[in-house]
């Protein structure tokens, strides 16, 4: 791209935009020509006013024409070429059958005209313009470059680090004169990487061997074949890099760019690791008080996932009618939500079926899986066999960029930061209250815990009640991660009695360590062996420890225990 | 009769009810042609199957309202094979040997079409199979509406070579660990190969089914993707596309960085999704529901409508896609075919499907192709908006023959015929 010609124009450009909102239409249009007839001396004849002949070029079905528009827009002061840029950028930009041009900013009802701004309804058989991820990116690019002078740090900030991945040399006078203006440490930095990528093909070794230090310390490895390219043979023989100077810093930057990305894959494994670990401990916690304290075994706690994630999915659409002001935090109100209506499904299933099988663990097994079948035909016949949409809040969405490479998504440091909550919450209730005395009480002796007057019937009811509760909580989290269908909780099932065996029945830390410990050992093997051997591998890793320690990491200790 | 013998039967005749036998046992014959209906309406492929399932009751009402096949009416029969392979062989025999249907719509995945192929064959019975997959097979008993791997795989990646699609030049190749994935990314890899596209610069990686955790995926993908424009093609299962896209959303990656296209991922799987993050990825397909044209116009309405009227689970969003469409367009071949064989006689049947031709919603009047069973499709490249619908950024010069056994498979050059 040549942009570097039309420099001055985008100072124009901008003033013209704040020219524009102020002095309104009449003087804007008048504004525009006069910038155009001074702009033509000095510009290239290519850079023309913004007229219909540009539009049906934008309209044109080919790809090459509306590339070849958004750069002349691109070059263009106009206000009202920013403006169209802008709305290609959001979609709002409509094509007639005939190929004309409207805009729009309510969704295609009326159609705005680029040029005179009149507005009139929209012409029968419009629709959005066609934009492909080529025209999309050639819009992002030719927007990044008027950004790079934008107001915000922010957006000069993502203009630079766009730029940096698709830039071309003709970019670097305007990097050269805007960086010396920069103040934001974080957008200098990142304009500093982009002048030395451009900067890196210098004819100057001192230049190029500067770039190539910027570019090492960078550590970001989209460099890399920029890099490599100047260690190649030609096929006489030569270097493609005459220097060796600049062969050696170059090559230094490799190395420096490979010991980042080392880095960064222990960090991410460890973070990744993390985040699956707390996703698989909300997933078990439930189970590790239903069987882990009870002995129940519960085929249908999966499904007690699910209707968790469904409650969630229940309150987003409540409020996404009663309270769209509100919708970001709709998660929030789910989690009480999610836990009462679980732990009353889980109370009537003790109350009607499980009570009756204490002490026949094959019949629990059997009656409970054919009630994880009830539970999920249910949910089927009440809201259909397709998934339904989950969306995270805004607050939850996109992630954090640390150590200029990991991406640490906003939802999996949540889910970590609740399934830590969790945990001290089980915790209080099983070791602060009455009813986790209870708990402990009737798991350690039930018999002699009746004898003392623990209403054992009652505890069994509330337990299972609190363990379905907490199941419920678990599916608020996963509803965050991936699909809330009526089979979410099969996934779930085999890796949540995994955690729970490992651990140890009857206690909640050998959960907890079990957990992060199994999130830890597939994330680290997973980029070795693929995730399919790594599921296998910790199968078989399991079923070895089980042989050896059949009681779990933790088992619980003294003589009451069976 | 002692007690027990009483409580057997009982018992069985529960169970008959369970399965949706008692419809069939007071099912008039006479002036009716009954059809089989053999499509998941329970289990993990509930998700996608039982839209078929509607739209093929849909199809036969139209048809039963125009005058039926040869003046008689269609009788669905309907039964559910639960998402598991060996019941759909046995639902298929059940189907063919006591209700006697002259055709089976149904199956969607590999696996359960091949459960059922050797029922097909040992009892003759006919089935329309609707779903694009990875080709390598030709049966005479079945007829493939959906796409062969040159009717999507190979024109999408041809897509991102090509300069509107990004030239990639680096490629993961991304699926879930079963034979369809294997087979198309093998075939892909071969024909990638054949453009000059080294191993180094392919990224093949699979998932097991129901995987959910993509962290360590999509960060491979970004450091792979560091060495030079790279698209990544997915053949991922449903039900892992959402958190797989959701992970790719989070870490920032967007589709004009690193496109994705996938090839089960369609209008009724973003039913369940929150698609702003998803813009600009690309789906591969023979149809699309925003295709427009007036056969489609009327094809979509019908649908919405019939879901209204129904009152099918969330009608509001109804959508149609791609293998609805194949759906549609096979029981129409059938009819047609029905009524030039004069009978539902299967090899006749058979012999006169070849060559049958409807105007299908894509825009084109598809032909069933004389020798391979398959349909001569148009491709269609979509990419995702943010209302879920697809934009076609690319599509053939008109339909394509299908090349079941793919050429880019060593051996396969004489197999082209039954």
């Amino acid at each position: 791209m040549h942009h570097a010609v039309f420099l001055p124009r985008l100072h124009q450009a901008l003033l013209n935009s704040v020219l524009g909102a102020t002095l309104g239409l009449a003087s804007l249009s008048f504004c525009a020509q006069a910038q155009g007839a001074a702009a033509q001396q000095t510009q290239q004849p290519q850079a023309v006013d913004l007229d219909t002949s540009l539009l049906s070029l934008l309209a044109s079905d080919s790809s090459d024409d509306k590339v070849a528009a958004i750069n002349r827009l691109s070059r263009l002061p106009d206000p009202r070429a920013a403006k169209l840029l802008q709305a290609l950028a959001d979609g709002n930009v409509y094509a007639t059958p005939d190929n004309a041009i409207y805009l729009s900013d309510d969704g295609g009802a009326t159609a705005k005209d680029p040029l005179t701004g009149a507005s009139q309804p929209m012409p029968d058989g419009s629709d959005t313009l066609v934009i492909n991820n080529r025209v999309r990116g050639a819009i992002d690019n030719a927007r990044a470059i008027a950004q790079l002078r934008a107001p915000a740090a922010a957006e000069r900030l993502a203009a630079a680090r766009l730029l940096q991945q698709s830039g071309s040399e003709a970019l670097l006078p305007i990097v050269d004169e805007v960086l010396p203006q920069e103040t934001d440490s974080l957008a200098r930095a990142a304009l500093q990487i982009l002048q030395a990528r451009l900067r890196l093909s210098s004819k100057d070794p001192a230049v190029a061997r500067a770039a190539a230090d910027t570019l090492g310390a960078s550590g970001n490895a989209s460099f890399r074949p920029m890099l490599q390219a100047l260690l190649q043979r030609n096929p006489d023989g030569s270097y493609a890099e005459p220097d060796i100077s600049v062969r050696t810093a170059a090559a230094d930057a490799l190395e420096r760019i490979g010991r980042h990305m080392k880095m960064l894959e222990w960090t991410g494994n460890v973070f990744y690791g993390l985040s699956l670990g707390s996703v698989l401990l909300l997933a078990a916690l439930g189970l590790a008080i239903t069987f882990g304290l009870m002995g129940v075994i519960n085929m249908a706690h999966g499904e007690l996932l699910m209707i968790g994630a469904y409650a969630t999915y229940v309150v987003q659409t409540f409020f996404q009618h009663w309270l769209p002001g509100l919708v970001s935090w709709y998660v929030v109100a789910a989690l009480p939500v999610a836990f009462i209506v679980t732990a009353l499904v889980g109370m009537a299933l003790e109350r009607t079926v499980i009570r009756w099988l204490y002490g026949r663990p094959l019949e629990t097994l059997l009656a409970t899986w054919g009630i994880s079948l009830i539970l999920m035909q249910a949910v089927r016949s009440l809201f259909g066999a397709q998934n339904v949409e989950v969306a995270n809040p805004s607050w939850m969405s996109g992630g954090l960029n640390l150590l200029d490479g990991l991406t640490i998504a906003y939802n999996r440091l949540a889910i970590i930061v609740f399934a830590l909550m969790v945990v001290f919450f089980v915790w209080l209730l099983l070791n602060h209250t009455r009813l986790g005395l209870f708990v402990r009480a009737i798991t350690q002796n039930r018999a002699m815990a009746d004898c003392v007057g623990v209403p054992t019937s009652r505890i069994d009811m509330l337990a299972f009640g609190l363990g379905s509760g907490i199941a419920g909580l678990g599916g608020v989290a996963l509803s965050q991660l991936g699909n809330v269908g009526p089979a979410l909780g099969q996934g779930y099932i085999v890796d949540s009695f995994m955690v729970v065996v490992l651990g140890g029945v009857g206690q909640l830390a050998g959960t907890v360590i079990a957990g992060l410990g199994l999130g830890w050992v597939s994330k680290f093997l997973e980029p070795y062996s693929g995730a399919v051997m790594a599921k296998i591998i910790i199968l078989v890793l399991i079923v070895l420890f089980v042989q050896k320690r059949p009681q779990g990491l933790f088992a619980p200790k003294g003589r009451s225990a069976e | 009769m002692d007690r027990r013998q009483v409580l057997k039967q009982m018992s069985a005749a529960g169970l008959m009810a369970a399965t949706g036998w008692v419809p069939r046992a007071f099912a008039a014959s006479g002036d009716t042609i009954k059809v089989g209906v053999l499509h998941s309406l329970s289990g993990t492929m509930a998700i996608s199957e039982t839209a078929l399932k509607n739209l093929a009751l849909m199809t036969f009402d139209e048809i039963n309202a125009a005058g039926g096949v040869m003046g008689k009416k269609i009788e669905p029969v309907v039964v559910d094979p639960a998402s598991d392979w060996p019941t759909y062989a046995t639902k298929a025999r059940e189907l063919i040997s006591q209700d006697k249907v002259a055709v089976i719509f149904g199956c969607w995945t590999s696996v359960s079409r091949k459960s059922v192929l050797p029922v097909l064959k040992e009892l003759n019975g006919l089935l329309f199979y609707p779903v694009q997959y990875e080709g390598e097979e030709l049966e005479h008993n079945v007829f493939y509406t959906g796409a062969a791997p040159n009717q999507q795989a190979i024109p999408a990646v041809e897509y991102l070579m090509s300069k509107d699609g990004g030239g990639a030049k680096r490629w993961v190749l991304l699926g879930t660990d079963y034979v369809y994935p294997r087979t198309t990314n093998k075939i892909l890899r071969s024909f990638l190969h054949s453009k000059g596209v080294k191993d180094a610069d392919i990224y093949e990686e699979y998932t097991p089914f129901g995987f959910s955790d993509y962290q360590t995926i999509v960060a491979k993908i970004k450091e792979f993707a560091a060495g030079g424009k790279t698209a990544v093609v997915s053949t991922i299962n449903g039900d892992s596309n959402v958190p797989f896209y959701k992970e790719l959303g989070n870490s920032g990656i967007k589709a004009t960085d690193i496109p994705v296209v996938a090839f089960s991922v369609g209008e009724e799987e973003l039913r369940g999704v929150d698609t702003k993050p998803l813009v600009g990825q690309l789906a591969a397909w023979n149809y699309f529901e925003s295709i427009k044209n007036p056969t489609n116009a009327e094809f979509v309405k019908k649908w919405k409508a019939y879901a209204k009227a129904k009152n099918l689970p969330n009608w509001q969003t109804a959508v149609t896609n791609d293998p609805m469409e194949a759906t549609y367009i096979g029981i129409h071949m059938w009819k047609q075919a029905v009524e030039q064989a004069k009978t539902t006689d299967v090899e006749k049947v058979i012999a006169a499907v070849g060559g049958q031709r409807v105007k299908a919603p894509d825009g084109y009047t598809v032909e069933m192709d004389k020798t391979n069973h398959h349909l001569h499709k148009p491709v269609f490249i979509g990419e995702v908006q943010a209302d879920g619908q697809f934009q076609i950024v690319w599509k053939s010069k008109g339909p394509i023959r299908a090349q079941p056994w793919s050429p880019y498979i060593p051996g396969n050059e004489s197999k082209q015929k039954i």
